[in-house]
């Protein structure tokens, strides 16, 4: 919402420095999104008129324009703009005219041809958003005087405020006014217009019925008759443009002021059009077309609201657009003025599914004033009357449903204590009473009646919300509570903190790519299940949530890899998102961690695993080859911790890194966190350090290939029993004279105890145990 | 045989000076004080003399010896220093040859940031909870005061998916639904921060993604008041930006607080900020999350928390979070 300074001082006395005001429209939930000070800067621009319009020679953007600059004489313009026409009036700036923006003005050549000036386009001089094309002026206007005088403008501020949905009175100047004045302690006053009325009361010559009283809570209509159809004076003019709405015509130009002054929508009709001169406010016909204003015929839906006539044809769509049937038009004389209220989710539905959203279904839908239009309809004849318009006596008034009002109970104690404040009952009172909330004082508390131009405030918290806003925020004073908890990490976040830590202490970076994926990400990753897919996804390479961590992984190291980054290591920390094996409310969601480790291989993986395990004292888990989707057939273990499956750990499958781009071998590790986190792990038991010393033996045994190594030190750890306090496979070899198929494994054994040094006997005993074990168990033997 | 003490002492320093290392030193030492030395030998032969020249030859003989010993110790020392010195030598490494690359691996930014922010609020005595990034309508929108059909709705570009009825089921827009999930699964006092990745339907550009992180916080607890939520923003503040940044509030519109309020931070330089939007939770939230709002009440805020890690290095993109590239990711 635009408002001009000059134009809420109409409402209130309220005054100051433009920044300080600025501020104080914040402070009040209004925010200043920009600030500009208009009409200022102008010296040296002139109304010229256009005497002669022609092509450049060279330059196909740009016209020859010669304009009359109040001598008489003819002026060359080198202009970039085409919407004027022989005769227009426009502003110029003269040469030596230094712009708002800093330019000065300077006779010089365009592609060859003298342009002495400039014509302006209405963003150019602070009085519009457009600077597609020049600003056409009022044709009454002296030709040569300067554009300040001329059109009697002053130096005034235009502020534009980001308004809240909840506040649809601030989407007019008075609305704002109001607060301003508030704020300000100045006096607010609405104007109320007394327009002389002649005619025929408007009761005799049109009729309304309001048949669905949902849709429609308020139809007032009144009569203007001797219209004339012509341009708005300029100031009125002026003020339209100021605020981002260009001026048409006497009629609709006026029906925008008094929807931006007072935030009145309205709709004239062309009284003599209106077949019976008859309005039936009703829900359309499920298919009923119309032919609205701009020309297009619409079909309807049984949800709109719809105007129609004595022959219950349509001639508008409720609060969103009129039809064409009834639009004024040049030898328009009278015209039938709507003033309506309209339910908002209506407007709301029927302005979205029509594409129809303007200024005036915008307020609709917010909540209108419901109450406003008899001093609109006077202020919009008052406007009119200036072209000669006259206002008929009379108004016909229906009403339908339109919130109810209640008084709300306001309990002195519950502002206070919601505030942090020490206001009193006459104090909140008071600051109710600026914003025209009106308090009846009840024993300590206050009963309130919330104005009806505030629709959003409807309970005792809504109106303490108003209590603090007019007091000021930054009034409140600020207090810190001590919290009565004691603040903490779950086990799990301090987990998840160590998971990150032993990752960065390995040397690998975090990435966090993005979780949507492109249909087929998930089966180009060799992954067999389907991702949760997005309804309204904004482009498809979005459309899919990610089931596995693995192909934003892949693309991150084929990213990398295209800018001639290999090598890389990285690990995510992320949520993937499955549909669950049984019926529940939400998606199966879980987090997981996956390290990717480029131009290596399954070995530096399984390092990361047991560095991580280690982290988190995870005991008892064990590695077993398996060949999940994806994951490279021969070189890929599942991960179990006490028997539960909790990841896997290996290398991607080769097909895989081909089809994402990926031009090296990527270790693979990836974990569901949660399922491991919540295994027991973490317990970290002291064991008393032996002071006794240690005896050291080695065994080597030939063992088949397919025999898991992990096995054979399984077997061993069995048959050494509690002397064994550490074992270490320390080299495999292949090759003669170990038979084909089959690979040396040397493991190292530490025994000790904790109340002896072992006998040479005792060790020797132990040892011929394991050996037996493993040869007994497994295709193994001992190597001598 | 008349041992000439002084001339085997001259013989003797020459040998030890000539011996060029500390084996050749060794077979010196034993030549010069072993069993078969001159020295030792004319001392096993002292017994055959007059006792008065036996008391003086003695002493003459540990003279000698203790000379001899003493240049040998000195000439070993001499040697062992040398030795020292070549073997060192050998040793010579240039060390700026020699930097093997080993290095930490990066925290992400966004971690780095939502790091801090757990510390602090658990220094302010909070804790940090979490919730779905899936969520339900319900959550997301109707326990916190978004009617259906809500025009507030539309505040937010929804990103919904294809689970349970239609529309039913989306991605989060916003940390918000933790706070009832927080009410839900505990009793009051609450003193919490939730921090997590929220989605909506937008085009990536500089400030916008279409996957962000937020951090929300909520209090709930006896007598909370708006000039707490001032107070804990303030305090919030100076601790995260430092003493010299303030905040003010600003009223906004939000429909789960109540009054709802935009905080901004100001900057040393005196330039002011919108870091986020905050209020008093809505009786109609506190309803939701089955507690009475008269006898509760609390306040609630939030903010981007990937902005607050653009900010502390000066990033300009949004998008270089996410674009995971080596040479981003390892400048931090």
């Amino acid at each position: 919402m635009k408002v001009l300074l000059s134009w809420l001082q109409e409402f209130a006395p309220v005054d100051g420095d433009p920044a300080v005001i600025g501020d104080q429209l914040s402070a009040l939930g209004l925010a200043v999104e920009s600030m500009s000070v208009v009409g200022e800067g102008l010296d040296g621009i002139v109304v010229a008129r256009v005497l002669e319009l022609g092509p450049h020679p060279d330059a196909d953007r740009i016209q020859i324009v010669q304009v009359d600059a109040g001598d008489g004489e003819a002026l060359q313009i080198c202009c970039g703009a085409f919407n004027m026409s022989v005769g227009d009036l426009v502003p110029l700036a003269t040469l030596g005219t230094v712009m708002p923006d800093g330019m000065e003005i300077a006779r010089r050549k365009m592609r060859g041809e003298w342009s002495n000036g400039m014509l302006c386009s209405p963003v150019e001089i602070g009085m519009g958003e457009d600077h597609d094309g020049i600003l056409l002026l009022d044709g009454t206007l002296d030709v040569g005087r300067p554009l300040v005088e001329a059109m009697g403008l002053r130096s005034d501020v235009l502020y534009d405020l980001e308004v809240n949905p909840n506040r649809p009175d601030a989407m007019s100047v008075a609305g704002v006014a109001r607060d301003l004045a508030a704020c300000q302690g100045a006096p607010f006053t609405l104007p109320s217009p007394e327009v002389a009325e002649t005619g025929g009361n408007a009761t005799g010559r049109l009729s309304v019925e309001v048949l669905d009283p949902v849709l429609c809570g308020r139809f007032a209509a009144r009569v203007l008759d001797e219209i004339t159809i012509g341009p708005s004076p300029s100031w009125l003019a002026n003020r339209l443009t100021a605020l981002g709405m260009r001026p048409i015509n006497s009629v609709v130009d006026v029906s925008n002021y008094v929807m931006l002054e007072l935030g009145q929508p309205s709709h004239t009709y062309d009284l003599d059009l209106v077949a019976g001169s008859a309005f039936r406010v009703r829900r359309a016909v499920e298919g009923e077309t119309i032919l609205t204003l701009d020309g297009i015929e619409r079909t309807l839906r049984a949800a709109d609201g719809v105007v129609a006539d004595a022959d219950d044809t349509a001639i508008g769509i409720a609060g969103v657009m009129g039809g064409a049937s009834t639009e004024i038009h040049d030898g328009t004389t009278s015209v039938a003025l709507e003033m309506a209220w309209w339910d908002p989710m209506s407007i709301a539905t029927s302005a979205r599914r029509l594409g129809l959203r303007s200024e005036a279904s915008a307020r609709f839908e917010k909540g209108a004033d419901p109450e406003v239009a008899d001093l609109a309809m006077r202020r919009f004849a008052q406007l009119l009357g200036e072209s000669g318009a006259t206002l008929a006596p009379g108004m016909v008034d229906e009403r339908g449903e339109t919130p109810q009002r209640e008084p709300v109970r306001v309990r002195t104690d519950r502002v206070n204590k919601m505030l942090g404040t020490d206001l009193s009952r006459d104090r909140i009172a008071d600051l109710l009473g600026s914003i025209e909330f009106a308090p009846e004082p009840a024993g300590d508390d206050l009963d309130v009646i919330i104005p009806s131009f505030r629709p959003d405030s409807a309970t005792e918290i809504d109106v303490i919300e108003e209590v603090a806003r007019i007091h000021g925020y930054g009034a409140i004073e600020r207090t810190t509570p001590r919290s009565t908890i004691t603040g903490s990490l779950t086990q799990m976040q301090v987990d998840r903190r160590t998971v990150r830590t032993a990752m960065i202490g390995m040397g690998l970076d975090e990435v966090m790519p993005i979780p949507f994926l492109a249909p087929g990400d998930l089966s180009r990753a060799g992954l067999e299940v389907d991702g949760i897919t997005v309804t309204n996804p904004l482009v498809a390479e979005e459309s899919v949530m990610r089931a596995s961590l693995r192909p934003g992984m892949l693309a991150t190291l084929a990213y990398n890899a295209s800018h001639r980054m290999t090598g890389l290591g990285i690990f995510e920390v992320g949520h993937v998102y499955r549909q669950p094996d049984q019926p529940q409310p939400l998606p199966d969601e879980r987090e997981y961690l996956a390290v990717a480790l480029a131009g290596r291989d399954a070995a530096d993986a399984v390092g990361v695993w047991s560095a991580l395990a280690d982290a988190l004292a995870v005991r008892n888990y064990g590695l077993v080859a398996d060949d999940p989707p994806g994951l490279h057939p021969t070189r890929t273990a599942r991960i179990e911790v006490g028997g539960a499956v909790v990841g896997h750990v290996g290398e991607v499958d080769p097909g895989v890194l081909d089809a994402f781009d990926v031009p090296e071998r990527v270790a693979w590790f990836e974990v569901d966190l949660e399922t491991l986190l919540g295994l027991p792990h973490g317990d970290k038991p002291y064991a008393p350090v032996s002071r006794y010393p240690s005896s050291d033996i080695d065994l080597a045994f030939e063992v088949d290939d397919d025999v898991p190594a992990a096995e054979v030190e399984r077997h061993l750890r069995e048959a050494a029993g509690g002397l064994l306090v550490d074992v270490a496979l320390f080299d495999v070899f292949r090759g003669a004279p170990v038979g084909e198929g089959r690979r040396s494994l040397a493991f190292t054994l530490r025994f000790q105890a904790d109340d002896r040094t072992l006998k040479d006997a005792e060790v020797s005993e132990v040892r011929q145990g394991c050996i037996d074990a493993v040869q007994a168990n497994l295709p193994a033997s001992l190597r001598g | 045989m008349e041992l000439d003490l002084d001339k085997h002492l001259a013989d003797a320093s020459a040998s030890i000076g000539g011996a060029a290392d500390l084996d050749a030193l060794s077979v010196v030492d034993t030549d010069l004080l072993g069993k078969k030395s001159v020295v030792t030998m004319a001392k096993r032969g002292l017994g055959d003399l007059e006792p008065d020249q036996r008391r003086e030859m003695g002493g003459r003989l540990n003279e000698a010896r203790a000379t001899i010993e003493g240049l040998v110790a000195a000439r070993r020392t001499e040697l062992e220093a040398a030795a020292r010195a070549v073997q060192l030598e050998a040793e010579r490494m240039d060390l700026t040859e020699t930097d093997r690359g080993r290095r930490l691996g990066h925290r992400h930014v966004v971690t780095q940031t939502w790091d801090r922010l757990e510390d602090l609020f658990v220094g302010m005595g909070y804790t940090v909870a979490e919730g779905p990034e899936i969520e339900d309508e319900w959550h997301n929108f109707g326990a916190l005061n978004f009617p259906l059909g809500h025009p507030a709705r539309d505040m937010y570009d929804t990103l919904y998916v294809d689970y349970g009825e239609p529309q039913s089921t989306l991605l989060r827009t916003h940390t918000s639904p933790v706070q009832i999930r927080v009410m839900e699964a505990g009793e009051p006092p609450f003193y919490s921060i939730m921090p997590g990745r929220v989605f909506r339907s937008d085009t990536a550009d500089a400030t916008h993604m279409p996957v962000f992180h937020q951090l929300e916080a909520l209090v709930v607890d006896r007598g909370i008041t708006f000039g707490d939520l001032a107070g804990t923003l303030e305090a919030f503040t100076t601790a995260y930006f430092g003493e010299d940044f303030t905040t003010r509030l600003r009223p906004s519109y939000f429909p789960f607080t109540e009054p709802s309020a935009e905080f901004d931070i100001q900057r040393p330089d005196g330039s002011w900020l919108e870091l986020g939007g905050c209020g008093m939770v809505h009786p109609e939230v506190l309803r939701a999350g089955g507690l009475d709002p008269e006898e509760w009440s609390g306040f609630a805020f939030g903010f981007g928390l990937d902005r607050l890690a653009l900010m502390r290095h000066g990033i300009d993109d949004l998008r270089e979070l996410f674009r995971n590239d080596h040479r981003f990711l390892s400048q931090f």
